[in-house]
């Protein structure tokens, strides 16, 4: 989700008004947040130890999802699977269907590292649909021990690993 | 069955239970998950819409007699009234997005409530699991739980880079968004709420803070949750929220302490003149209530109201909505006979305890 001021960094501050008893959304960026801040009594203080505190505690690049975003693309084309045209996700900030991602790849990918931080998934993988990609990780994990275990010189667990990891690769292949 | 939804109004989160509950009110994990081939919602045709609907809900039926996951039910949203939907938003079951156009749209209910499953939201499949107090890990786990009886019967889009794919950027790769709804009366009264909040967005969080007219954060009520969706996985973000509540779950009794100390009549006299008002008033807007239900439970925390249950707070969040005063009315209110509904609701309800 965008900032509703300056639509180009993502949102991290979220209010909800209540005016006249109609209740209405504001998503801001930390910046724009900071520029409303009398408005809603928010007093934005940098240098408050908490930030500190947590950000070393948490080990958190504290950096990473700032920086302009700039969803105004012209990207050419259509996706070919859902008929989504590159300006019509930027401006409504989302995409058409799975196929967009790789349809607009080179668009989405910068997008994905400014926002995200990052452009490659480490968590759950599906079962049933994601068993190649889970035997892969399986496999990578595998070879990190293993190299613990020749590094230490323990070279029959490494030996035990290298058997798994082979075993694990056949049926890769298959 | 159905309707036990909409006219029961007290559910598992409401509890006051879990750990840390008298700061943490409710612990939610959500997962976005979308089917394959089908475009998002956003996009789909009124068909398309459709076909994920009854896709889902029989996925969910063949589940059910595998699994005995039985206990899930479905629903679909064009079958229930306006009103009964605005219902489901007030506990928090269901998004008003969710609610606003049922048309094409479903859910999936777990008869205690804990699980709903949103069918055609931004995503496909919006999976929530909603838990009171601090008990983010559980909430987590059930979900991953619901996650694998879906994608036993359905094909999630899933790219081996980017993770689960959805409509919005930045819910790709987990598609997870873990968030924590918190009691904060004493940051605010000592004036170090917005400051430590918005810290949080330094550090990948994300604040929704409740807002009224006025300057005090309606309720005094906050929700945290994680930013970032990709790159990591759903343990470090669960047990990155998790550090977090608990710093704030700290910084919070410490102002409460400092509070107790330093001003202790004024504090007294804030809890017990909202105590007074709640237990007396004959008018009260949704704003003015919130505001003393903060404040009286703020004072059952510290033991200086004694008698009344601490979830008091969490039901009348709930029963207090418009929504809620109308379905218990049986018909539709003005905004002056919610009011009036409203006091006599509250008056009742600590009568109770009292
Ligand atoms: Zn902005
Ligand atoms: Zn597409």
């Amino acid at each position: 989700m965008f900032c509703d001021e300056c639509k180009k960094r993502p949102a991290t501050v979220h209010v909800t008004k209540i005016v006249n008893g109609q209740k209405s959304e504001v998503n801001l960026c930390e910046e724009c947040a900071r520029a409303h801040h009398k408005e809603w009594s928010m007093a934005y203080d940098n240098n408050f130890p908490i930030n500190k505190f947590l950000a070393g505690l948490l080990g958190f690049d504290t950096g990473k999802t700032a920086g302009s975003v700039n969803l105004n693309l012209h990207g050419p084309g259509k996706c070919e699977h859902c008929g989504a045209s590159y300006s019509q996700i930027s401006q409504t900030g989302r995409l058409g269907c799975h196929q967009c991602y790789g349809r607009f790849q080179d668009k989405v990918e910068p997008l994905l590292r400014r926002v995200q931080g990052s452009n490659r998934h480490t968590g759950k993988v599906p079962k049933r649909s994601g068993g190649s990609i889970r035997l892969q990780r399986e496999i990578q994990n595998l070879r990190v021990r293993l190299q613990q275990h020749v590094s230490n010189e323990e070279f029959e667990q490494a030996a035990r690993l290298r058997d798994q990891i082979r075993e694990l690769e056949k049926g890769m292949a298959e | 069955m159905r309707d036990r939804f909409v006219n029961q109004a007290l559910t598992k989160w409401m509890e006051g239970t879990g750990k840390e509950s008298e700061i943490v009110i409710s612990s939610r994990v959500r997962l976005a998950r979308n089917l394959c081939d089908i475009p998002f919602p956003n996009v789909a045709t009124a068909e398309q819409a459709k076909a994920v609907v009854s896709q889902v809900e029989r996925a969910i039926k063949d589940a059910a007699v595998e699994q005995t996951s039985g206990d899930l039910i479905f629903v679909n949203l064009e079958e229930l009234a306006p009103l009964d939907r605005l219902v489901l938003v007030d506990k928090h079951l269901i998004s008003p997005q969710h609610a606003e156009e049922a048309a094409g749209k479903g859910l999936i209910l777990r008869a205690d409530e804990a699980v709903s499953v949103l069918i055609n939201e931004e995503d496909h499949l919006r999976i929530q699991c909603l838990f009171p107090g601090l008990q983010l890990e559980e909430a987590w786990e059930l979900a991953s739980r619901i996650d694998d009886i879906l994608e036993s019967k359905l094909d999630f889009a899933f790219d081996e880079k980017l993770g689960y794919l959805t409509a919005c950027p930045t819910n790709v790769g987990t598609g997870l968004r873990a968030s924590v709804m918190m009691h904060l009366p004493a940051l605010v009264l000592t004036n170090q709420a917005s400051r430590v909040l918005a810290s949080l967005s330094q550090i990948g969080m994300t604040v929704r803070g409740l807002y009224g007219e006025g300057t005090d954060a309606t309720g005094n009520l906050f929700q945290i949750s994680n930013q970032v969706t990709l790159g990591r996985s759903e343990e470090e973000i669960i047990s990155n929220l998790v550090v977090v509540a608990t710093q704030l779950i700290d910084h919070e009794r410490m102002a409460r302490q400092v509070l107790l100390k330093e001003t202790k009549p004024q504090l007294e006299d804030r809890v017990c003149r909202a105590y007074g008002t709640l237990t007396s008033a004959r008018i009260i807007n949704s704003q003015e209530a919130m505001t003393l239900l903060s404040n009286v439970r703020l004072g059952i925390d510290l033991g200086i109201i004694r008698g009344v249950s601490p979830q008091v707070l969490n039901e009348m969040l709930v029963l207090t909505r418009p929504a809620f005063l109308q379905k218990l009315a049986g018909r539709e209110l003005s905004p002056f006979e919610r009011d009036v509904q409203r006091a006599a609701l509250i008056r009742e309800r600590f009568n109770l305890d009292g």
